[in-house]
């Protein structure tokens, strides 16, 4: 994948600077050798959903001298099945074939219920994972999503696709209100205020008399008629969603959360409008937060206060950490875990919390990184 | 020209006065070194400049503009790019993606081009990439550059931190004893990268404590002891003026 002959100058936006490949005096060594990595099968398959896409005919400035590789290795086969692009699809075919198997009305319920908590973790994923802000109060998103679908649908009588534009409107403000003041503070502070958040937008609802008070919102009209097609809305859905949260993570905007999560200073300095940065985080969230509520609602064609509680927002937390903050695939199968298992211990009846704690407990002492940790490493395209 | 100006500078924490009246410029493409002490006050002055720290008074422009009150993210967008003192790389991002890190502000993507991965989007990451390997490849990275930053050695990671100040394309590069913890050989590659960043019109301030390296690439020096500016010149002339030496050895101290 060499063209010497397009582009041999590296671009430079500031004019200043184009005279930058000036050849390294002789304090700069260069290793002639090539190394494994360039020119390796690696580089011609570039997938659009690989790390970084980078289309066929793309060659970096390579130029006349020989880059310095360093001792980077080509990628096994095994590594690339596991990018993300194969990863997503297997998992989407996963969702598609799992009716096959078992779609009795409490399985194909459960299954929906763990797509749309999917969906709540992917959104959750962003502001822990990607920005590193540590949100015990997540439910609150999913709350006014729900709430505003569903007060909306019921009293004007509107098909409850007609209120998606007034839910996004309403989590971007929540967003924004919630966001504003808490993102000033840092580490535990934000965790302890957003915590307060939640709470605040439970008690609201259990109060306020337009949210049906602790009895909530019932006689939410469904998306779609049937259960069966409902569950494949939501898969798809929620795949487009999980994608664009991984697609976001790879963008500029992607890399400055990371740049704020790993050190905040640097990344001022480096010109990232941290605040900025994070309130688009916490809004992208509470968006993620604010549609899965909508699903929610349709789902169960009633909400109450009781299931926006700080446990679920814990629950969302623990979906994240057990599959690997950062990590989208891993996001995922934390999130199925999370959802599926209490179902599958159901045989135990009383004690089955007791073996979901155990469980996550022994997960967490084996691989404290997660199930499926985002790396370090970056793929070689 | 004038490219940085620092008028009468003062910076209290408390009671405590860490810059005391602090004057200096630097000219378009100019190496100018600021030595002195440690405690004198010259990372404190490098915050003010770069916005961390706000200054009690004093005047900071750069080209003209005054960057007293603006976010370090602001002085960062006017030009001016730095390193730190203790080194503070993105440790568990992969060296290529500390240095796009420099890219972040001239890089133009929108968030739909990301969602959609439009043609526009495609480009800018590969711009994107190939500037950070530019980059690389002109500070001599050697290390695994797809691997985690943190997995370089500490030579290494300097010079990944210049790489990334320099993907920035500041007509300012503030660095900040950027010899510290080099050996003998990697300060000599220093001295050289110094030099191929001033061949691309970058002006640079320096603090640093390696006088070898201060009197051979700086075309001024400014020195600091508690604060107060105590001498500024061409090195060989600020190498003789007696308060420096005082300063350095000790002695009576001046009515």
């Amino acid at each position: 994948m060499k063209g010497p002959g397009q582009d041999p100058a590296a671009p430079g936006p500031d004019s200043a600077l184009s005279g930058s490949d000036a050849p390294p005096e002789t304090g700069a060594p260069q290793e002639s050798v090539p190394s494994p990595g360039s020119g390796s099968p690696a580089e011609t398959g570039s997938a659009p959903g690989s790390a970084e896409a980078r289309p066929p005919g793309g060659s970096r400035a390579t130029g006349p001298k020989t880059r310095l590789r360093g001792t980077t290795k080509p990628p096994t086969v095994a590594s690339r099945l596991l990018q993300n692009r194969w990863a997503g699809l297997a998992g989407l075919l996963v969702a598609i074939l799992a009716p096959f198997v078992n779609a009795t009305p409490y399985a194909l319920s459960v299954m929906t219920s763990a797509a749309i908590f999917v969906m709540l973790a992917a959104g959750l994923n962003i502001v822990v994972g990607y920005c590193g802000l540590l949100d015990l109060g997540y439910a609150a998103f999913f709350a006014v999503g729900a709430y505003t679908s569903g007060v909306l649908a019921t009293r004007f009588d509107l098909p409850l696709l007609a209120t998606v534009p007034a839910v996004l409107v309403a989590t971007v403000i929540a967003g924004i209100v919630i966001g504003a003041p808490t993102l000033r503070l840092r580490s535990d502070y934000l965790a302890v205020v957003t915590l307060g958040f939640g709470e605040i937008i439970r008690i609201t609802a259990n109060n306020l008399e337009v949210t049906g008070g602790p009895s909530g919102v019932y006689g939410i009209p469904h998306l779609v008629d049937g259960p069966v097609a409902f569950y494949y809305l939501t898969v798809a859905v929620v795949a487009v969603a999980v994608a664009g949260a991984a697609r976001l993570g790879r963008s500029r905007l992607g890399r400055a959360w990371r740049f704020v999560r790993e050190d905040e200073d640097a990344a001022e300095a480096m010109g990232v409008h941290t605040y900025r940065v994070k309130l688009a985080a916490y809004i992208a969230g509470a968006i993620w937060g604010g549609l899965a509520g909508v699903l929610f609602g349709a789902h169960l064609s009633a909400i109450s206060p009781a299931s926006f509680t700080f446990l679920q927002s814990a629950l969302v937390l623990m979906a994240v950490v057990l599959g690997g903050m950062g990590s989208m695939p891993g996001v995922v199968i934390g999130a199925i875990v999370i959802s599926i298992l209490p179902e599958i211990l159901r045989d135990l009846a009383d004690h089955r919390f007791f073996l979901f704690g155990v469980l996550l407990i022994v997960v967490m002492l084996l691989r404290p990184q997660g199930l499926w940790p985002a790396r370090s490493k970056e793929a070689l395209k | 020209m004038t490219l940085l100006d620092v008028a009468d500078l003062r910076l209290s924490f408390g009671g405590l006065l860490a810059i005391d009246g602090l004057s200096f410029s630097v000219g378009e493409g100019e190496i100018v070194s600021v030595i002195g002490p440690n405690g004198a006050g010259k990372t404190s002055a490098f915050n003010c400049v770069t916005g961390f720290y706000r200054p009690s008074s004093g005047r900071i422009a750069l080209r003209g503009k005054d960057l007293r009150g603006l976010r370090p993210s602001a002085v960062a967008g006017l030009g001016v790019a730095r390193t730190f003192q203790n080194l503070r790389l993105f440790g568990e991002l992969s060296v290529l993606d500390n240095v796009r890190a420099g890219t972040h502000l001239w890089l133009r993507q929108s968030v739909f081009d990301a969602l959609l991965h439009t043609p526009r989007y495609r480009r800018s990451e590969r711009e994107c990439t190939e500037q950070a390997h530019h980059w690389l490849d002109f500070v001599g990275l050697r290390g695994d550059r797809y691997g985690p930053a943190r997995a370089l050695s500490y030579g290494e990671q300097r010079r990944t931190e210049i790489a990334r100040a320099l993907a920035r394309h500041p007509s300012l590069l503030l660095l900040d004893e950027p010899a510290a913890g080099l050996n003998h050989g990697e300060k000599a590659e220093l001295l050289s990268l110094i030099r191929r960043i001033q061949n691309l019109g970058v002006a640079i301030v320096l603090i640093e404590h390696d006088m070898g390296l201060v009197m051979e690439v700086s075309e001024r020096v400014v020195v600091l002891n508690f604060g107060r500016e105590i001498a500024d010149g061409r090195p060989e002339d600020v190498r003789r003026d007696p308060a420096v030496i005082e300063a350095y050895l000790g002695g009576e101290p001046h009515a």
